[in-house]
């Protein structure tokens, strides 16, 4: 007898002895997946934490960097004063050569943390006075901290922040008696400062750049019949001749909008602020250099929501300021949208034609195989590699010759032989449309033969049955490939910074003269920005908030767009849905 | 080895040349199929069919599932040719041309073939659009036209009451049953010469099934229909001729009567009284 039928007896046995069985489930726990399925949901949980951390990280500083913060005033031990809002704290380990100069009360109380102290971080502002804009200060070098009222934040045109009080006030020539001053007052009147700052702004900007955009054209123009028909031709010289009375009357134009430009800024000048720092230097500027004033400490909860709102305002509407650490987005937001349609434009018909080719019409062999292979890794090339083949192929190589071709009177400086908004839209679609190609073979394969074959027995042609059937019905999963594309494309920053995307655009790629779309122009892009802002400006630490809240932004806006384009794809769906039985 | 392909050799089974009946042709015949034979790939589908199909009436093509049935459907319209690595010898006789002819219009030939299939596939389109699909795709624009052939079909396919009030609505709203007659009503739009119909009813409940098979008997005489069917009784109610096909081959081919009363060979006795297949 075996050991297996003794088992068997033996439970036989005990079953009859108790009556019923109750049978014992013993699998192996290894084989029921228990342990796996654990595995399996902390993996997952562990993504889930992950992602919403980083975006509860982004939107908390985001949200959080425009709110006004208070204004400390912090009295030394050796009785310095340091004006500014508190940042962040940390806790750092004390140096020895530090510790040696401390005072005996500070060395025991830092030893006694085990050679830590705490230090909290001051946005002192006054650039140009103290040469940096932030203080770290120990906990144990503080004598007090107030909250003075009467200190103010100033947010200036140039050289950023200002913590300070109002030591002077002269409007037009006529200085006034500060203590007598409401903030209110203080404001209608930096506001009115304001206004005229934006109108010698406008001159300068809008009506000096149409003036001055005009003179290029003439100069163009003039250039053109040079090159056309030489320097001794009468043509040139009628063209000359008719062209002079045209520029001169420009440069008339021009003079008379500088003049008033003139008149406005010295009406300006008789507007002053004198600002007064916690350590009693002074700071005489233009009460227009100005752009937001407050007293820190004074302000009421709807005035800071007010501050708050204008600071969202200012970011999202006006040009950036202070190496882009400062001031509006606006020109980037512009690029960023601007840049991923006209990418989506491109490579929406491009990869939903190449797909057809390839599933449709290309007899599947080897070759096809092939092809398809080398698609799907070219969405594993490193961006970078796109950018300088975008730099070189389409700027060096196409953008040259047709500056040879069309553009021959502005060379030698490029128009399209360089980095612009049309090149990098290009550059991504490359990037991107393996992506799109792959997503529309998966859409048009999906579709049922049964489809097809209904069309095709109606006399359809192929091509009919592709155009009436197969494409509508394949739309929503094109749309998911674009969708996929643009969350990619709008992303992408390393190509960008070769071709064409610049920390200040000068002017943005639409505007009102014609062909009002310039293709050509170089952009400003959100991806870059926060780069720059980053990375690359005088004082990263200012820039820090503006990286969160940039980054924000991007994420924001790629949500809108794709959110946008999964509206309509659910739209395309609902269409297909079958409400058969 | 050699044991192994003898063995196959017993097995396989053995056929007598196709038994026919006399099927009437007053009218001559739609469709003549001289020889045909089919591979998919190395795979012989077809052998030797030889099969004259009567002008006017309703052919039924009966067999076990494999027997090649919806395979000879699909030679007639050559829905076939989306197939690949397809081998075909002989010939399909329609007006006195070969289909299989090099050169032939493939797209006009399908017009003069409707074609209705297992299960009902109406386009993403409003009913109306689906039905004049035929018509747009041959370049009609005229909305008269199309407005006259949307009902002249619908009608014809008994599905103009339903749907006379919601024509631009989806075609994906209908029933099954209607989706099928719509499908109907699409093939005969373009009025065709010949309907030609893959098991339309096997998707279909038992009204539905009734309807489309009285859609049948309406149909028969303007148009030459050829219908697979599984379902005996359908093809012995519909069908004036039926032909009996088993692993490819056409074994017995003649009145619909004959075959499901009289037949001549045994393989044929056997699946109309079901005891087998």
């Amino acid at each position: 007898m075996s050991i297996a039928t003794m088992g068997k007896d033996k439970a036989e046995a005990q079953a009859a002895t108790k009556g019923r069985a109750v049978r014992k489930y013993t699998a192996d726990i290894s084989a029921v997946g228990e342990p796996w399925l654990w595995a399996l949901g902390g993996a997952l949980a562990i993504g889930i934490i992950l992602i919403a951390g980083f975006l509860f990280m982004i939107f908390w500083n985001g949200v959080a960097t425009f709110w006004p913060q208070p204004i400390h005033v912090v009295t030394l031990a050796n009785g310095q004063m340091v004006a500014g809002e508190p940042t962040r704290e940390s806790t750092y380990r004390v140096g020895p050569e530090l510790l040696a100069s401390l005072s005996p009360e500070a060395r025991a109380e830092v030893e006694g943390n085990g050679g830590y102290a705490d230090r909290v971080l001051y946005r002192t502002g006054n650039y140009d006075l103290y040469n940096e804009d932030f203080r770290w200060v120990s906990r144990f070098d503080v004598a007090s901290v107030e909250a003075p009222s009467g200190f103010y934040l100033f947010e200036r045109q140039e050289w950023g922040r200002f913590v300070g009080k109002i030591a002077g006030l002269t409007l037009d020539e006529d200085r006034k008696d500060i203590s007598s001053l409401s903030y209110d007052e203080i404001r209608r009147h930096q506001a009115e400062a304001r206004k005229r700052w934006d109108a010698i702004r406008y001159i300068e900007k809008s009506e000096i750049g149409r003036v001055n955009h005009y003179i290029e054209q003439e100069r163009l123009k003039l250039r053109k019949a040079e090159l056309r028909y030489g320097v001794d031709s009468p043509l040139y010289a009628s063209a000359a001749a008719e062209a002079e009375p045209r520029i001169a009357e420009l440069q008339r134009e021009f003079a008379a909008l500088a003049d008033r430009a003139a008149t406005l800024k010295a009406e300006d000048a008789r507007y002053r602020i004198m600002l007064e720092e916690i350590g009693g230097r002074t700071k005489e500027t233009n009460l227009s250099q100005i752009v937001r004033l407050y007293p820190a400490n004074d302000v009421s909860g709807p005035q800071k929501i007010g501050i708050y709102l204008s600071r969202w305002g200012e970011f999202l509407g006006s040009e950036p300021r202070e190496a882009n650490t400062e001031g509006g987005v606006l020109p980037a937001i512009f690029g960023t949208v601007v840049m991923t349609l006209i990418m989506v434009v491109i490579v929406a018909p491009f990869g939903v034609i190449t797909a057809l080719y390839l599933r449709e019409y290309a007899t599947q062999g080897k070759l096809v195989a092939a092809v398809r292979i080398a698609v799907n890794n070219l969405a594993g090339v490193p961006s970078i590699v796109y950018g300088v083949f975008g730099v070189g192929f389409f700027a060096y190589t196409m953008g040259a010759s047709i500056d040879q071709l069309f553009y021959p009177e502005r060379l030698p400086s490029p128009t399209f032989g360089t980095g612009g908004i049309l090149w990098a839209a290009l550059t991504l679609a490359l990037l991107t449309v393996p992506v799109v190609i792959v997503a529309s073979e998966e859409a048009l394969a999906a579709v049922p033969r049964s489809m097809r074959e209904g069309s095709l027995a109606c006399g359809a042609s192929k091509w009919q049955t592709i155009r009436y059937v197969v494409l509508p019905r394949a739309l929503p999963g094109v749309m998911t490939g674009l969708i996929l594309a643009m969350a990619r494309g709008a992303g992408e920053v390393a190509p960008l910074m070769l071709i064409g995307v610049v920390k200040l655009a000068p002017e943005l790629p639409i505007d009102a003269f014609a062909p009002f779309i310039h293709l050509e122009r170089s952009f400003m892009h959100l991806g870059f920005h926060i780069f720059d802002v980053g990375f690359q400006s005088r004082n990263s630490e200012a820039g820090k908030p503006m990286v969160f809240v940039t980054t924000l932004l991007l994420l924001f806006l790629i949500v809108a767009m794709n959110s946008s384009a999964i509206y309509i794809r659910n739209r395309l769906k609902r269409k297909f849905a079958v409400g058969q039985f | 080895m050699n044991a192994v392909l003898a063995r196959k050799k017993d097995q396989a089974p053995q056929f007598e040349p196709t038994a026919y009946h006399i099927v009437e042709t007053p009218e001559g015949a739609a469709l003549d199929i001289q020889k045909f034979n089919l591979w998919y790939g190395e795979a012989q589908a077809l052998f030797d069919i030889d099969m004259k199909i009567q002008k006017g009436a309703v052919t039924a093509l009966i067999g076990p599932s494999g027997c090649g049935k919806s395979t000879l459907l699909r030679c007639l319209n050559r829905m076939n040719d989306l197939v690949d690595d397809l081998t075909i010898t002989g010939k399909i006789m329609v007006g006195g041309e070969d289909i299989y002819r090099t050169g032939i219009d493939v797209i006009a030939l399908r017009k003069r073939m409707g074609m209705v299939f297992q299960k009902p596939n109406p386009f993403a389109m409003s009913i109306y659009d689906n039905v004049v699909y035929p018509l747009r795709v041959d370049g009609v624009t005229n909305r008269k036209v199309l407005d006259e052939t949307c009902e002249r079909a619908l009608k014809g396919s008994a599905l103009w009451d339903e749907a006379k009030d919601r024509l631009k609505e989806s075609a994906l709203g209908l029933s099954g049953g209607q989706q099928q007659r719509l499908c109907i009503a699409r093939a005969i739009a373009s009025d065709p010469e010949v309907l030609l119909m893959d098991e339309p009813c096997s998707a279909l409940d038992p009204i539905a099934t009734a309807k489309i098979e009285e859609l049948i008997d309406e149909l028969k005489g303007h148009y030459t229909i050829v219908i697979v069917t599984h379902n005996m009784q359908q093809a012995a109610r519909v069908s004036q001729n039926t032909a009996f096909m088993y692993l490819g081959r056409l074994i017995e081919y003649g009145n619909t009567e004959t075959i499901f009363q009289n037949p001549k060979q045994k393989r044929t006795s056997d699946y109309v009284t079901g005891r087998f297949g």
